[in-house]
């Protein structure tokens, strides 16, 4: 991982620098593209008159649009999203608190779909025509037409209310447990560094119909692709080296083919993200997870501004260093890409 | 019958799922049209004496927590389910694909602008800046068709500069040019009819993509309101229900909304396999 | 002396949704240990699809439906041939830089074989790796071994490739089109480098082209194929001598020599026959001008024209 690399790096951070001045802009745009009047918006439904005139000059309303810009450009910087007028709190402070649990969930979320999706594509493409090969390409079309927020209903229906394998949807964890201390905000990371086992089961319980709502959602796209792509894989020249060669069954699928077949896979999560991201959104409000999704909603419906505009510079800019994210592991594992002439 | 025709009959021969997926379209075109006209109970009579009720022969879907019986809910919710998406997807359509043909066949600083109007949408989550239009524009279903076919965008742009791109110095578009057509006939009557059909596929995805996203916002609080019947909100009513137990309030509405999306999406892919076999994933 | 490899009555269809695919019918083939022997013809005569079905690497629509492979007078079944290939038999593709594996340094691919059947692990696998790059004559060995498939020129690919399949010093190698796309000097560089590995260890060699130039000047035998049929095989000298099959004299005439101008090269007429349906005795009947009411008779005669000149025809030259 040398100089080449390296460069590869430098030049893909340059490159996210127009999608990232991109967001900031729109961001900007759409909190004064508020109808009416925006400075009555973000001073909330029940402010006096005086009151919309104090915000109007606290948020520089008054002024043009590219000092606006600017004054937003530095409050960014120094981490000032502005106020909730639900929580009273420090957009910033609200969004990096209620931050880990997005992560967390949306994390087990894509695990749960990367386990279930490459082998079901793997399975599939090395049985064409097989029950297998057929029941992953249906598993794939009705993934992508399954309603998320009604996936999730249906498995709080059927585990928790039918069967009562799933606990209560009521948040990350249930009335009787405790949250061990706080170090990286994730409960099962922060459980396990504890030792409490107990609650991270717990934790474990609540997260599983969640994640697996979420879960479902990106496995139909990442089987599609992998069943493809290894399904173009296996009929290459290079395995075919690989079978005469003699070497094992492991060898030829793993090492020759799916390494390879995993590459445009690597470049579907971009957009699978793009999804996961959004379908968090539905899922938080499902289970009640208090993330950065619900936060908005909330902030939504009670014509809270300030929050909404924090979590979609949020949510965009996570994208964006995912997205950057993406890219480099595909430097990384291609060494096409990264020895560039 | 002509070779177009023999060959449409052919796939949906061949591929039975794909008819059934024709008859499903024809279904929901049907009952958006007449839906509201034959349903058995006023959608916004309520009858709170009669809530909550699980399914019986005269409220085959059950009531919901205002008596209102939900079979004639779902089957009228249809109309406004087709016109958001129906309108979300023809304004993308539209705009995207001008934008993608503009691009694709000018070239040079046009396609780059193009291409940087398609990268800054790209650069959100989809759902979420759907969510921060609607917060913008206001929460109305105007402004829900304009979120869903601003995300829906890029699709048809690049899809369109794309074939647009690859067809340009095609032997077609000479003939045009060289009979003396302008670059405006050009694009409208020669490039784009042939770029048509590969839209198409696309179009039915989306239009399975469109229904979700609006049912998405709905379902969130933004967009439609009640007491209006849309799928999207039936099944947001019915989530509080769910773990009580009754399940008929969520469960109807969110499985006509799947089988639609379905219907949609196995549209999309019979006309794929019409329109151009080799690309069958 | 008994053979190396003996294919013997072989036949081999594929099944497709189209009908089944008459690849290969009755073909009999034997070479013994250090020779090399030429498969020629057109493309599609069968000649890839004889290669694949000895390695045991045929597609999944393949189906052997008469007659043997035997190496070392064993009868080959497909676990057996799981644990020959590469080991002791080997085998080189053409498109060499489209046949190796692109995100995998091609000293590791090396490596991947040696530890399969050579035991071998860890740094002496390297050194071995490294040992057979110089073997091939790639300069800087050493080097090149961490080196990826694009970054070399299709001559290094192809000298990657014989590194590949000679690691475990097979008793036979078959090469599929070895040259076809390199330029004639590395052409020639190859075909000596594969000629010299040969002869120090007495190595077998099946090259397979559609160069009867190129057979000429590097085998000892000759077979040529035609629309799945063997129809000849002879030694090098006897097939130009005196080639006994019309197909063979008609290959001759259309192959470029010094002597003979472009003008006056001979295309052989017709195509190969569609090999789904029935089919004549001899597949090269619509095409042959010596065609009689004979040539029908089935089967196809077995001729010993001369020593170890076999034919397959009711009208041989």
């Amino acid at each position: 991982m040398g100089p080449p690399f390296l460069r590869l790096i430098r030049r893909r951070l340059l490159g996210a620098l127009p999608s990232l001045v991109a967001v900031v802009v729109v961001t900007f745009l759409l909190t004064r593209a508020l109808p009416g009047d925006p400075a009555a918006y973000f001073a909330g439904p029940a402010a006096t008159p005086q009151a919309i005139e104090q915000v109007r000059k606290q948020l520089g309303l008054d002024r043009s649009l590219p000092v606006q810009f600017g004054a937003y450009l530095v409050a960014l910087a120094h981490g000032d999203f502005g106020k909730s007028l639900t929580t009273g709190q420090n957009v910033g402070d609200d969004i990096l608190a209620r931050l880990p649990a997005s992560i967390e969930l949306t994390l087990c979320g894509l695990i749960l779909a990367l386990v279930v999706a490459i082998p079901l594509g793997v399975a599939a493409a090395t049985r064409p025509g097989s029950l297998i090969d057929h029941s992953a390409r249906m598993i794939s079309t009705a993934g992508v037409s399954l309603p998320v927020f009604f996936t999730g209903l249906l498995l709080v229906y059927v585990f928790y209310y039918l069967l009562g394998w799933a606990p209560a949807p009521l948040g990350r964890l249930d009335l009787f447990s405790t949250a061990p201390p706080t170090v990286t905000g994730l409960l099962l990371v922060d459980c396990l560094i504890a030792g409490d086992v107990e609650t991270f089961r717990a934790a474990a319980a609540q997260l599983a119909l969640p994640s697996i709502t979420l879960g479902l959602f990106s496995v139909a796209p990442l089987a599609r692709m992998t069943r493809a792509s290894m399904l173009g894989v296996l009929s290459s020249d290079f395995v075919r080296t690989a079978r005469a060669s003699g070497l094992s069954t492991y060898t030829i699928l793993v090492t020759y083919a799916l390494r390879n077949a995993l590459l445009p896979v690597v470049t579907t999560l971009g957009m699978v993200f793009s999804f996961l991201l959004g379908a968090n959104v539905l899922v938080e409000k499902v289970f009640a997870w208090p993330g950065i999704g619900s936060y908005a909603i909330e902030a939504l419906i009670a014509s809270d501004y300030a929050p909404v505009q924090g979590f979609i510079l949020t949510m965009a800019v996570m994208y964006v260093g995912l997205n950057l994210t993406i890219d480099l592991l595909y430097g990384l594992i291609d060494p096409r890409v990264r020895i560039e002439a | 019958m002509s070779a177009t025709t023999r060959h449409i009959r052919y796939v949906l021969a061949e591929n039975p799922v794909t008819a059934l997926a024709f008859a499903g379209f024809a279904l929901l075109i049907i009952l958006a049209l007449i839906g509201p006209d034959i349903v058995p109970f006023d959608p916004l009579a309520s009858a709170t004496d009669n809530a909550l009720h699980p399914p019986t022969w005269t409220h085959p879907f059950g009531t919901d927590h205002l008596g209102r019986d939900i079979l004639s809910r779902v089957v009228v919710a249809t109309r406004i389910d087709m016109q958001i998406s129906i309108a979300a997807v023809a304004l993308s359509f539209v705009f995207g694909s001008t934008l993608g043909l503009v691009g694709g066949w000018y070239g040079g600083a046009i396609d780059r602008a193009v291409g940087r109007l398609v990268d800054t949408i790209m650069a959100f989550p989809l759902f979420v800046l759907a969510m921060g239009i609607v917060a913008a524009l206001g929460n109305s279903v105007a402004n829900i068709v304009y979120a869903t076919a601003i995300i829906n965008l890029p699709f048809y742009a690049r899809m369109a500069r794309t074939e647009t791109s690859a067809r340009r110095e095609a032997g077609f578009v000479e003939a045009a040019r060289l009979s003396g057509n302008g670059d405006g006939r050009i694009l409208l009557f020669h490039l784009f009819p042939n770029i048509l059909p590969p839209m198409m596929v696309q179009i039915s995805l989306n239009l399975g993509y469109a229904i979700l996203n609006a049912a998405g916002l709905s379902f969130i609080g933004l967009g439609v309101r009640p007491p209006t019947p849309e799928w999207g909100i039936m099944v947001a009513e019915g989530a509080n229900y769910i773990v009580s137990g009754e399940w008929w309030v969520a469960l109807f509405p969110g499985t006509v909304l799947m089988l639609a999306v379905f219907c949609f999406n196995l549209l999309g892919d019979g006309l794929r396999d019409i329109v151009d076999p080799r690309r069958r994933t | 002396m008994s053979a190396l490899l003996e294919i013997d009555n072989l036949s081999l269809d594929f099944r497709t949704r189209g009908g089944t695919i008459r690849a290969l019918e009755q073909v009999s083939l034997s070479v013994a240990a250090g020779e090399t022997v030429g498969v020629v013809g057109e493309s599609g005569s069968g000649k890839s699809v004889l290669s694949f079905a000895v390695m045991g690497i045929s597609d999944a629509a393949a189906r052997i439906t008469a007659g043997h492979v035997r190496f070392e007078g064993r009868e080959l079944h497909a676990a057996d041939l799981a644990k020959l290939r590469g080991a002791e038999m080997a085998m080189i593709f053409q498109n060499p830089r489209v046949a190796l594996n692109p995100i995998r340094a091609v000293g590791k691919q090396i490596e991947d074989v040696l530890r399969r059947h050579a035991g071998v692990n860890g740094t002496e696998a390297r050194h071995r790796a490294v040992e057979m790059l110089s073997k091939v004559r790639i300069p800087d060995p050493e080097r090149r071994a961490a080196a990826y498939p694009f970054e070399m020129s299709g001559g290094m690919c192809q000298r990657v490739m014989i590194a590949l399949a000679l690691a475990c010093s097979p008793k036979l190698l078959i090469a599929d089109e070895p040259t076809t796309g390199l330029d004639v000097t590395t052409q020639a560089a190859i075909m000596d480098l594969i000629g010299d590995l040969a002869r120090e260890t007495g190595m077998s060699t099946i090259l397979i082209t559609h160069d009867l130039g190129l057979a000429a000047q590097r085998c000892d035998r000759i077979a040529v194929m035609h629309a799945g049929h063997l129809v000849e095989v002879a030694a090098t000298s006897d097939l130009f001598d005196r080639p006994a099959h019309p197909y063979t004299r008609k290959l001759i005439a259309t192959t470029p020599r010094p002597s003979v101008g472009l003008a006056d090269l001979e295309p052989i007429p017709g195509s190969l026959p569609d090999l789904r349906g029935v089919l004549p005795p001899c597949r090269y009947s619509q095409r042959c001008e010596r065609y009689e009411a004979i040539c029908e008779t089935t089967p196809l005669p077995r001729v010993d024209v001369g020593s170890a000149h076999v034919v397959h025809c009711a009208r041989p030259l």
